[in-house]
């Protein structure tokens, strides 16, 4: 029974990792088509935030889960404003310039932090459940997922902002003939997927070790939930970190995390065989 | 013959400049420079692997590496196996065209989108990369050879006569081999690209569905052309160990990816001679930059990349055809008729 939830844990660990890495990247991709191979470096910029934060004896509450998401989120705009802005409806050379950019912000951060891990460290204690050892911050990190997806939807759901963000992706001309400033939606949606992406590298600095090109460790599984997932991107990434992140979770038992890995990528491409435009191409069409 | 020899003469030019430099250059270069040389040559042929699938067949392809680090693989893996270099080259381009074959079927016969492409092409590179790290220890091996993990493989012994172990190509043959291949793959695709296949590939990459509604399966020709990519990026692969009688991981990393990409950007992705040089002037930069320690070569890449796309979407070839040539000739003969400058500027 112990052992039942501890292995539980794990499974739903990987699920609300799965969904923390991807919400950001879903949300510029879903309501902007754009994808930003930059992400893993946004989620690398927020751990490196926390990193110097906790070196500055912040609180370490308040370095993980209030400084990155804002320190990313600046960088966000900024990289909006000069970069993104000028390659709106150009899919292919956002994804290029995007990646120009990722090499770019791993690059700098190497040169400035050098080629070294940076520890933080774990604020919680594990916890005992019968006579198995489980991870504290495993439950602090799932609890923090669902509440990073119930911010977001209530965001997009019942603000104004969300509201007239939808409203620009659902139409821009229309939007803008009423009086929205559209391009101003944009830059403040980019930044919201960028906060979302420092926010995850925060909450994750503690576990996974903050060096510079850590980026690309997460990028794949992210790359594969938002695609898996589909054109909604809340119940898309949802349903398809549900899925790989089972997946993943049952392979990585089996063998190792890193086959763990490969059992992702052949359950995603065959899932894009059978349903090409993901999980809520099919099912749950029409949702956030 | 002399009509047809006219309107090829930038090809013709490039077949015996390159033919020049390929027995040139090893009388009058010092060994360390034509060592240098044969791996940018090496690249040249990584680039054009790229440009035939991206530039002509319109294939976002972001995970080229995938199949350069298959390629390097398969042959250090079979050469240290068999001890003999003639099988393990064959196997190095038939692994790497089978895999992209197979990847090809998934993504194309689901008609994702390009986008879709590139994403699903860069996570395959991304785990093939921790797959191969994740390798280390005596557990892992392939028949002889061991996987090495994080360290890669050293020791992979260099190519050899066909049929004759012991007959090692010195830096001399090793640069004339590559080179040799870098031009018979140069005009093995502009020949290609003459076909009815590469004409319809060309098509498909304009607008694949006027293509289909006219009865040809784009999807098919996307995947023969993807497949090619694949192999000619093994064949440089697997040059790539024999060259240094090494291969790690790194074959395998993004930043090798995305080196590539930055090449056909630099060069021009719809030609087949931009890609080459831009290959070549790239791996020289990175040389040079890794020779000090004040700026970071991804700083560099990604600055480089950036500038491209904002600026110079199309790359430096097409400014120097489109722009440079036709003013150049208009010095020379100013009655140029507009169509020959045309035909020019294609080559």
């Amino acid at each position: 029974m112990d052992l039942a939830v501890v292995v539980g844990i794990d499974f739903i660990y990987a699920v609300a990792t799965l969904a923390l890495i991807s919400v950001g990247l879903a949300i510029v991709f879903g309501m902007m088509r754009i994808i930003n191979l930059a992400h893993g470096e946004f989620m690398v910029m927020g751990s490196y935030s926390a990193a110097v934060a906790v070196h500055h004896h912040v609180n370490i509450w308040i370095a993980i889960l209030i400084i990155p998401p804002i320190a990313v989120a600046v960088i966000g705009a900024a990289i909006e404003y000069l970069i993104i802005r000028r390659l709106y409806g150009r899919m292919v050379e956002t994804m290029l310039a995007s990646w120009g950019l990722s090499l770019f912000i791993v690059g700098i951060l190497t040169m400035i932090f050098g080629d070294i891990t940076e520890g933080v460290p774990t604020p919680l204690p594990g916890i005992t459940i019968g006579s198995y050892q489980a991870s504290g911050y495993s439950l602090f990190v799932i609890a923090m997922s669902i509440m990073t997806i119930a911010i977001v939807y209530l965001v997009l759901r019942t603000s104004r902002l969300g509201l007239l963000a939808r409203g620009t992706m659902q139409d821009a001309a229309m939007a803008a003939a009423l009086g929205v400033d559209t391009s101003r939606i944009y830059a403040l949606t980019f930044a919201f997927g960028a906060a979302l992406a420092g926010l995850a590298g925060g909450i994750l600095a503690p576990v996974s070790g903050v060096f510079p090109s850590i980026g690309g460790s997460y990028i794949g599984r992210a790359f594969i939930t938002v695609i898996g997932g589909g054109p909604s991107a809340l119940v898309g990434t949802i349903s398809a970190s549900s899925l790989f992140g089972f997946i993943n979770q049952l392979a990585a038992f089996a063998s190792n995390p890193v086959y763990g890995e490969v059992a992702l990528l052949g359950a995603a491409i065959l899932l894009i065989r059978l349903l090409p435009q993901g999980i809520t191409g099919r099912f749950f069409r029409g949702h956030l | 013959m002399t009509n047809s020899l006219r309107s090829n003469a930038g090809l013709v030019a490039i077949g015996v400049g390159g033919i020049v430099l390929l027995i040139g250059l090893p009388i009058v270069l010092d060994l360390y420079t034509l060592l240098q040389i044969t791996l940018y040559v090496i690249f040249g042929i990584l680039a054009l692997s790229l440009a035939f699938i991206w530039g002509y067949g319109g294939i976002l392809c972001f995970g080229q590496s995938a199949f350069f680090g298959l390629g390097a693989y398969a042959y250090a893996v079979s050469v240290i196996n068999i001890g003999e270099s003639t099988l393990p080259f064959l196997i190095a381009t038939a692994l790497p065209a089978a895999f992209a074959a197979g990847l090809g079927y998934f993504m194309f016969y689901s008609r994702i989108s390009d986008v879709y492409v590139g994403v699903i092409t860069l996570t395959v590179t991304l785990i093939f990369y921790n797959v191969v790290n994740s390798t280390a220890g005596p557990q892992y091996h392939i028949g002889e050879a061991l996987l090495g993990g994080f360290n890669g493989m050293p020791n992979v012994p260099s190519l050899n006569i066909p049929f004759q172990p012991d007959n090692t190509l010195e830096p001399a043959g090793m640069f004339t081999l590559c080179g040799g291949l870098l031009l018979i793959v140069y005009f093995g695709l502009h020949a290609l690209l003459r076909t009815r296949f590469g004409r319809v590939l060309v098509a498909v990459r304009e607008n694949e569905q006027r293509v289909e509604f006219q009865g040809y399966d784009a999807r098919l020709h996307k995947l023969v052309a993807f497949s090619i990519g694949g192999g000619l990026a093994g064949i440089a692969g697997c040059l790539f160990t024999a060259w240094g009688n090494f291969v790690s991981p790194t074959a395998f990393s993004v930043v090798q990816s995305a080196q590539i990409i930055i090449w056909l950007m630099v060069g021009g992705a719809g030609t087949l001679l931009g890609p080459v040089i831009g290959a070549m002037a790239i791996s020289w930069l990175t040389l040079k930059i890794g020779t000090q320690q004040t700026v970071n070569a991804n700083v560099v890449l990604g600055a480089i990349l950036l500038v491209f796309v904002l600026l110079v979407p199309r790359g430096i070839a097409p400014m120097v055809t489109e722009r440079l040539v036709p003013w150049l000739m208009s010095l020379r003969q100013p009655q140029t008729s507009p169509q020959s400058v045309a035909r020019e500027g294609k080559a």
